[in-house]
């Protein structure tokens, strides 16, 4: 059986007064799948996740989100449609007033008839799922270190147990034992909820530690799309330029050392 | 043409039952035949099942001659994706049905379901058997792991047996918590932070304004070190963009000043005195202390969320990390500003309300222009003006070094900006009617 279509991206084109960031772009992403976007700083991957996440409109083009037109649909749709997706911002983007289990409540007070001591209990739940201590919970986000706040916003975007997830430069700013316990949480999470992830991230470990399939944007669209070995036999000079690169070449001998 | 409306309907229905490869030739087509609902979906679900990926296809066909009436983009979409294995819906249901020892759960116990089962769940006792589950999510999880020491889990499927072990894993632990109960140290205890607090406030506005004024003495010493750009920007609009509405405002308080002293002068016969009520009063008191409130109200905050949102973005750290003393760059032209244009906006005010007054004092009680200006110039002694222009740099001081001081107050999120902004008004308010009232005391005993 063909693997499960669940994102589906056609002819997208987004342009910015003259400047053209993607033209005609075609992507598609599978059910359960970690998929990691790559590709040149303005390339246009955080772009594609806000279209995507519904929060910029493109210019063409057709976007499709569990087999519905995303687009087009009516707002009631879409509403639907964000409701089974999850998005983690680069800086957690927490509502700053709010504590942290308070901001991941926010989603869950959505649904009805969920009772407050339930509510609460799912939000701690989240929170200790996504690797952060209990007492972090009290916490306002201005208080959480970078790496605790990317966490907190992760549990936020878990809150309705989403589809999708996406993803924007989770691992950015982390140090490297945060970073690399953070490719394992999106590993775990993905395995265990049947999660798709949908990433943009610039850490080749990453890359290596928890990506199913990588989409390479080049050339204003997804130039490349293919596992970790089929990226390595790519002779664009871009994409041999950044998997061979010195810190590929690091990236690669942990990996071996690990295996 | 109802009927003809209603042959087509009947048409399609059974020609989509009875031949239900039909769909996959022109599958996009039979979406667009309307059909009664239940009909329909019976048509439906046979297409459903004949064809899993449907294809789209330029055949032409006879069915060309149905025209789309209607669309329903819900069941059209039964027709183009795969169905998911466990389908979502928003409106998801568990049942939890048994006796004891032997409970059975079916349906799809997601975020949406919990609450129609929590509270079941609590009296089931026994074995809990999960092979009618369709769906199971962390929320669901959780409830079951909840429970998990009285009920026996069995028959789960095994990705619902994974999510339960990964929810199992990361159960959260809250830490024993003690109990607070409210005491009377307690609340003496808050009582003396409240005060040492309000201390603590007063030490720093000193500070403020005694780092304003060695700022400023360093300027006068050094006239280069002045951001002159800075100056006439905030003067621009702390000064000259409040002249609207404090004219306004000024101009209003003459005319009601003008007004209400009329109607009481009349009944002595002492219209002309109505000249002295207004001088005195505006130029002494009124012109000064309105246009220092406005001036709170705009210029406070606006001082308080400019320098809060620096503070919260970290961009006065990033300043004195490369050695600029957020002082002179950020409260500098800010305190100066206001300092030059307080009395300016004051002399404006003045102006306006004498004009206000005397507009109203010809219209009401017949003073001509030419008698108010004759009697404002011989009775009115210029102390009055001089003690209103007095203590306009003292508002001023007050009113910037409250607004930059909040400023500086402002912590890391939005909220404490709001916060910080609301108070530096209030205080800046209050501080100048204080001030104004402790001027008052001082030239009342100087009898000036």
């Amino acid at each position: 059986m063909a693997r499960d279509v669940v994102i589906k991206l056609r002819g997208i084109s987004n342009v910015f007064g003259q400047h053209v960031v993607h033209e005609d772009l075609d992507l598609d992403v599978y059910r359960g799948e970690v998929l990691g976007v790559v590709g040149g700083s303005g390339t246009g991957k955080s772009v594609l996740l806000r279209c995507i996440a519904g929060l910029r409109p493109p210019q063409a083009g057709s976007i499709e989100i569990f087999g519905q037109d995303a687009l087009t649909c009516s707002e009631t749709e879409r509403r639907e449609i964000d409701q089974r997706m999850g998005v983690m911002f680069q800086d957690g983007a927490l509502f700053s007033s709010l504590t942290v289990r308070e901001n991941v409540e926010v989603p869950l007070r959505t649904i009805d008839g969920l009772n407050p001591a339930l509510r609460r209990d799912l939000a701690d739940l989240k929170i200790a799922m996504s690797g952060l201590p209990y007492k972090a919970g009290d916490n306002y986000p201005s208080e959480l270190s970078g790496g605790m706040r990317k966490r907190a916003g992760l549990a936020r975007a878990l809150a309705l147990d989403p589809e999708i997830v996406f993803l924007d430069e989770p691992t950015a700013g982390l140090d490297p034992i945060g970073a690399s316990a953070f490719d394992e949480l999106i590993r775990g999470l993905s395995q265990a909820m049947g999660l798709t992830v949908f990433m943009v991230t610039h850490d080749l470990d990453s890359l290596h530690a928890c990506c199913d399939r990588i989409a390479v944007l080049a050339d204003k669209r997804v130039k490349y799309t293919g596992t970790m070995e089929e990226m390595l036999q790519i002779d664009h000079p871009w994409v041999h330029e950044y998997f061979h690169g010195p810190r590929a070449r690091a990236a690669i001998a942990t990996k071996e050392k690990a295996v | 043409m109802k009927q003809l409306v209603f042959m087509r309907q009947t048409i399609g229905a059974r020609f989509c039952i009875e031949n239900p490869k039909f769909a996959q030739e022109c599958p996009r087509r039979a979406r667009f035949i309307t059909m009664p609902l239940h009909l329909r979906r019976r048509a439906m679900t046979l297409l459903a099942d004949q064809t899993m990926v449907a294809t789209r296809t330029d055949q032409k066909s006879w069915a060309d001659q149905f025209v789309p009436m209607h669309r329903d983009r819900h069941e059209g979409n039964v027709l183009t994706t795969h169905p998911d294995p466990a389908p979502r819906t928003l409106s998801e249901r568990a049942t939890l049905d048994g006796a004891d020892g032997a409970w059975h759960l079916s349906g799809a116990l997601t975020v949406r379901s919990v609450s129609g089962v929590a509270e079941a769940l609590d009296h089931a006792q026994g074995k809990l058997d999960l092979s009618g589950l369709t769906r199971l999510d962390t929320a669901g999880a959780y409830l079951l792991q909840r429970h998990s020491d009285r009920l026996g889990i069995v028959h789960a499927q095994p990705d619902h047996a994974a999510l339960l072990d990964r929810v199992a894993a990361s159960m959260p632990k809250p830490p024993a918590q003690t109990k607070a109960s409210f005491t009377l140290v307690q609340f003496l205890d808050k009582i003396g932070r409240m005060v040492a607090s309000a201390g603590v406030f007063l030490v720093e506005i000193t500070a403020m304004l005694g780092m304003f004024l060695a700022r400023l003495g360093q300027v006068i010493r050094h006239p280069g070190k002045m951001p002159m750009t800075a100056l006439v920007h905030h003067a621009d609009q702390v000064g000259w963009r409040a002249i609207p509405i404090v004219s306004l405002m000024s101009f209003l308080i003459g005319v009601v000043l003008a007004f209400q002293g009329a109607v009481q002068l009349r009944q002595f016969g002492a219209e002309i005195f109505v000249v002295d009520l207004i001088a005195i009063s505006i130029l002494r008191e009124l012109g000064i202390l309105l246009t220092a409130i406005i001036v709170a109200g705009r210029t406070a905050s606006s001082f308080t969320a400019a320098i809060g949102s620096m503070k919260m973005r970290e961009e006065i750290d990033a300043m004195r990390t490369l050695a600029i003393d957020p002082a002179m760059v950020l409260f500098v032209p800010r305190i100066l500003a206001l300092l030059i244009t307080l009395p300016i906006l004051g002399a404006v005010a003045n102006f306006m309300g004498l004009f206000g007054g005397a507009l109203m004092a010809w219209i009401e009680l017949g003073v001509s222009p030419a008698v108010f200006v004759a009697r404002l110039l011989e009775e009115t002694g210029t102390n009055h003006v001089l003690v209103g222009f007095v203590k306009a740099p003292v508002f001023a001081l007050i009113i910037g070094v409250i607004g930059c001081h909040a400023g500086m107050q402002v912590g890391g999120n939005a909220e404490s900006l709001g916060a910080q902004t609301s108070s530096a008004v209030v205080r800046a308010i209050f501080a100048v009617i204080v001030a104004d009232a402790l001027f008052s005391i001082f030239f009342a005993i100087m009898d000036i």
